[in-house]
């Protein structure tokens, strides 16, 4: 089952498109980091997928074909948005009593646990809890629905490291306990390879990679070599190229077993590395050879 | 859909074996520099724990849903992990309850280690009182041990892993 596809999806505010040609089939069982820069449309895919938006273009659904936005749909999913809205007024107790009746499905011994373990007193009002606790708050406000799909965006950039960590650390153990898929949006490259196991990579509206994190860094490299012999090195599979006076770095794409032009070396990539070099060429993407022959094997272990 | 249904087994082994079951002797670590993936850190963890003497066959490795909520790692990873070390031999997992050592790397008991540790730290105050520095020890040690190795692999014909057990783990 896919948690999210899109089909040629597209979002157009005025005369500017957010988003654009957008295709794509997020597998369940993951955790999927949405990344890029500010304005890539990692929001708007967000929205998009939520129902908080509706697409001038193309079609997208959810949990295996409901349309996005229908009742089927929200039932299974939840939606932290950017910054963590919250009523500043409420208190945490208000806060889980508005949600409980606002939905059809809420665990209100889970939320109240939680919030326990977590040391954040029910009667507090939310605009007085710490960063680090209105992010808790609004994700236990999300887990206690017991969704299959947790939507999250931008959900650390305003948090500590502890705080970050412990968020981070919840959303994962809902993973462990309860099998919830997560998609995120995140700026917090250094994180990414402890937490995402799929990757999307946006730039400029469009899909620059998506795929298995282990599929993509064994389908790419880095190799190291002359300068000189850089640009017959590279071919068309170069993604990102640095290079000094006599010395070049060259992110490929290529398998393990491809054989190494002489004179050059060749290093796998971390994750990091590679998104890294991907953002910096926004007019590199993956191409469609590759993508479908990924495709082609079997990604999903049957038993 | 293959791992999200392992995630939830590995739900049902957290849930069952929380319950009064002893804790794991080992707490895992993370080194975010080493460039070493996530889930092969946590393959060395155990084989070095159980090198050391640490974990011996029957004990529990950490349960996959303490090691999430304690690193804040993807629960695939740990999964892959623990089925790695599956795949070599050095651990089973026992449904409803978790996975267990069910090898054992180290050769020699504690007491052993203790001693031979001992005699090792004595040549190192040699080392050191000759003038050696620290990469010099561990360039000297790396090529005697190499050297070592060559010379045993020599004299026996080479016919894959030995039978009696004595062989270094590679």
């Amino acid at each position: 089952m896919n948690v999210v596809e899109t089909r040629g999806l597209g979002k157009r505010y005025r005369s500017t498109w957010a988003l654009r040609e957008c295709t794509l089939a997020i597998p369940a069982g993951r955790v999927a980091a949405l990344v890029g820069p500010n304005g890539a449309g990692k929001t708007t895919l967000l929205n998009l997928a939520v129902g908080l938006a509706a697409p001038s273009e193309g079609e997208v659904t959810v949990l295996g074909g409901r349309p996005a936005g229908s009742p089927a749909a929200l039932d299974g999913i939840a939606f932290v948005a950017q910054d963590t809205p919250m009523y500043k007024n409420l208190s945490a107790a208000d806060m889980l009593h508005l949600t409980r009746n606002l939905n059809r499905r809420f665990d209100q011994h889970y939320a109240e646990a939680r919030l326990a373990d977590l040391g954040i007193p029910l009667k507090r009002k939310a605009g007085k809890l710490s960063g680090g606790q209105q992010a808790q708050l609004a994700l236990t406000l999300a887990l206690a629905r017991h969704p299959r799909l947790l939507l999250l965006d931008e959900p650390v950039a305003m948090l500590d490291p502890i705080a970050r960590h412990d968020f981070m650390a919840t959303v994962l153990t809902a993973m462990a306990d309860d099998g919830v898929s997560v998609l995120l949006s995140s700026h917090v490259l250094a994180e990414l390879e402890r937490v995402a196991d799929y990757l999307i990579v946006l730039s400029r509206g469009r899909v620059q990679v998506a795929g298995e994190v282990d599929d993509l860094l064994a389908s790419h490299r880095v190799l190291t070599g002359p300068a000189a012999e850089a640009a017959t090195c590279a071919g068309r599979r170069a993604v990102h190229l640095r290079r000094g006076e006599v010395q070049a770095h060259l992110l490929v794409r290529s398998a393990a077993d491809d054989p190494v032009p002489v004179g050059w070396e060749a290093h796998p990539v971390g994750l990091e590395e590679l998104v890294l070099a991907y953002l910096r060429e926004p007019g590199a993407s993956e191409p469609r050879e590759l993508a479908a022959l990924r495709k082609a094997e079997p990604s999903e272990v049957t038993k | 859909m293959g791992i999200g249904k392992e995630v939830s087994a590995a739900d049902g082994r957290g849930a069952v074996s929380g319950r009064g079951a002893a804790a794991s002797p080992i707490e895992f670590r993370l080194d975010a520099g080493s460039g070493v993936p996530t889930y092969l850190q946590l393959v060395q963890q155990v084989e070095h724990a159980m090198r050391l003497g640490y974990l011996k066959p029957g004990d529990q490795l950490p349960k996959v849903r303490d090691v999430v909520a304690a690193l804040a790692i993807n629960p695939n990873t740990v999964l892959k992990a623990y089925r790695d070390l599956e795949i070599k031999g050095l651990a089973a997992g026992r449904p409803g309850q978790g996975t267990f050592v069910q090898a054992t790397l180290s050769q020699v008991a504690l007491p052993e280690l203790t001693a031979l540790r001992r005699s090792l730290s004595g040549w190192l105050t040699a080392a050191d009182g000759a003038g050696l520095d620290e990469d010099g020890i561990v360039a000297l040690f790396t090529s005697a041990l190499r050297d070592f190795y060559e010379r045993r692999s020599g004299s026996r014909a080479r016919g894959g892993a030995a039978s009696d057990g004595t062989e270094g783990v590679a």
